[in-house]
């Protein structure tokens, strides 16, 4: 009795195992080929050098990454990157906190002003680049319109090098701002009334209860977007791709345009390779350093 | 009265800024109604005067904008079915199941959310074109079949569901499979659904993969679709707002329908910490 009981008792038991397994199956299956087994292959072909094909002409080692580290072009795209995440990140983050700020009322009619504002989310990087394509444009833009309306020369918006990167940055802020503004309000709308009321009766100004007071309870969500914010701006590419290639002057060439043209115009997989793991590192590291520096300040309830 | 005047004054302010956020939409959308002399008149009016939808149709007839639509639409549907069944089989697995090497297993899932595109893509878009699956639907869709956010969304919210009704259901004999399909699935319906919204506006977004691995018309999506509108006429700026506008409704469909929360239910996770 006891006997058959045990056995029972261990038969389901492997059959929870096998069922487990079987569970865990389809996904484990779609991680080893397209991410597993690219990512080691990744850093396989970082070290050769292969035809347009694909196919491993010659086993390099490091001489990819030497020949990136010497390379004059390679760091012009890591710093055209760098302006990239500071024109945009802090710039997203400030205007959509200023207006998640301004919203966070009871005044009648601010679930339209935040719905206006929420609605950048909707667009994504193919129909957001064209819409400012066509604004852009030198002659019939209709952002040189209002310029001239209010007696502003014209703007060489996306054909002259020292606006592009400015221009491409304008874009990116608009597109991204409906989420971190989303995020942001969500983020004051879980403050607790209290905290406000007690600001008030303290005597506070709206300003310095609001600095003093909320931003500080605001905290870990600011870090949340400001992590994940970096990580998309070091990852841009659609809105370089459709409004400058790169240029004029290669003053637009981050470092995904730059792995792009390498792989996939080119077909120089090995040193595209090479390219895209070292901006993996920086922005590991850059992640890491946020976290050890950054997740102390932030205030957690 | 201090009081009122700060609060027109804020009305004042935002409404301002309201306009400056809306404009590129509001372009868009007016532009898309007008005709061609409207629009090749320098300033172009801010109304159209007679809301026309001739730019739809040629938008429709130049370029196979409806086919661009139909392949996002099946690309998206498919990938988001795909891996509501993958991560809550998944997520089922990790929140119910006792096996040998759940930790590490757990822990290569998570491992999964640290790679990202830019080292896999070479990799991946070499394998496709090995296997001669650019440009179908297959090398669309097969390698986003899975995604461990997903399982880890799903788990979070399996283990917040009451554990009574499992216990009470195995003393009736009910076994995992059952328990899975009629009690753990139904229950998660808002979770399920969250997940699938996001992840099919993800791959109606997409913009890199495909551009890589399609090459013909027929087989290209929304995003390089309106792309190719721009390259196909130069002169008629309102054919390729119609399309931009047809390609926004399905987002601007779940903007209305609440994405407010399905954000704020993808964030609450990550910022209680």
């Amino acid at each position: 009795m006891a006997v058959t009981e045990l056995s029972s008792l261990k038969r389901s038991k492997r059959k929870e195992i096998a069922l487990a397994y079987f569970f865990l199956a389809p996904a484990l299956a779609v991680f080893a080929l397209f991410l597993f087994y690219p990512m080691l292959k990744s850093v396989y072909l970082s070290m050769t050098l292969t035809d347009p094909r694909g196919r491993v002409a010659e086993f390099v080692w490091f001489d990819n990454y030497k020949d990136l580290f010497l390379s004059e072009a390679f760091f012009h795209s890591l710093k055209i990157t760098l302006y990239f995440v500071l024109l945009t990140v802090p710039t997203t983050i400030l205007w959509s906190l200023l207006l998640a700020a301004l919203t966070h009322n009871k005044l009648r009619g601010m679930k339209v002003f935040q719905f206006i504002f929420s609605l950048p989310i909707i667009i994504s990087v193919g129909t957001g680049s064209i819409i400012w394509l066509l604004l852009f444009h030198p002659t019939a833009g209709m952002l040189n319109y209002f310029l001239s309306k209010i007696g502003v020369s014209a703007i060489p918006w996306l054909t002259d090098p020292s606006w592009a990167l400015l221009s491409v940055s304008l874009m990116t802020v608009w597109m991204n701002m409906g989420f971190v503004y989303i995020v942001l309000l969500s983020g004051l709308q879980g403050i607790p009334d209290d905290i406000y009321e007690s600001a008030k009766i303290d005597g506070a100004g709206p300003v310095r209860s609001f600095l003093q007071i909320v931003l500080p309870l605001l905290t870990p969500t600011l870090f949340f977007v400001l992590i994940v914010s970096i990580i998309g701006a070091f990852q841009a590419f659609g809105q370089i791709n459709i409004l400058t290639k790169g240029g004029p002057m290669n003053a637009t060439n981050v470092v995904v345009f730059t792995i792009y043209q390498d792989a996939f115009i080119n077909f120089r997989f090995g040193i595209g390779s090479a390219e895209a793991l070292i901006l993996f590192a920086i922005i590991l590291a850059l992640t890491v350093l946020q976290f050890a520096v950054l997740e102390r300040k932030v205030h957690y309830q | 009265m201090i009081r009122r005047a700060s609060s027109f004054l804020l009305y004042l302010l935002l409404a301002l800024l309201a306009l400056a956020v809306l404009y590129p939409l509001i372009f868009t959308v007016f532009s898309s109604f007008m005709s061609e002399a409207e629009v090749s008149n320098f300033p172009p009016p801010l109304f159209p005067r007679e809301p026309n939808f001739a730019n739809y149709e040629k938008a429709i007839q130049t370029v196979p904008v409806l086919r661009f639509i139909l392949n996002s639409f099946l690309v998206s549907t498919a990938i988001m079915l795909c891996q509501i069944v993958t991560s809550s089989m998944a997520a089922y697995a990790f929140s119910f199941l006792r096996f040998p090497g759940k930790h590490v297993l757990f822990f290569l899932f998570l491992s999964t959310m640290m790679i990202p595109w830019e080292v896999t893509i070479i990799p991946n878009y070499l394998s496709i074109k090995s296997w001669g699956w650019m440009d179908s639907y297959q090398g669309l869709i097969v390698p986003f079949m899975a995604g461990a956010f997903g399982v880890f969304l799903l788990r979070q919210f399996f283990l917040q569901l009451p554990h009574e009704l499992f216990d009470a259901a195995r003393i009736d004999g009910c076994g995992h499979l059952r328990n899975f399909v009629a009690i753990v699935l139904p229950l998660s319906r808002p979770a399920l659904s969250t997940l699938g919204v996001y992840v099919f506006l993800n791959h109606w977004n997409s913009y890199l993969w495909p551009l890589l691995i399609t090459n013909t018309p027929t087989m290209r999506t929304v995003q390089i679709g309106v792309g190719m509108l721009q390259f196909q006429e130069v002169n008629s700026w309102n054919m390729i707002l119609a399309g931009i506008t047809l390609v926004l409704l399905p987002s601007l469909f779940l903007l209305a329908l609440g994405v407010k929360q399905l954000i704020r239910g993808i964030t609450a996770g990550a910022v209680k910490g």
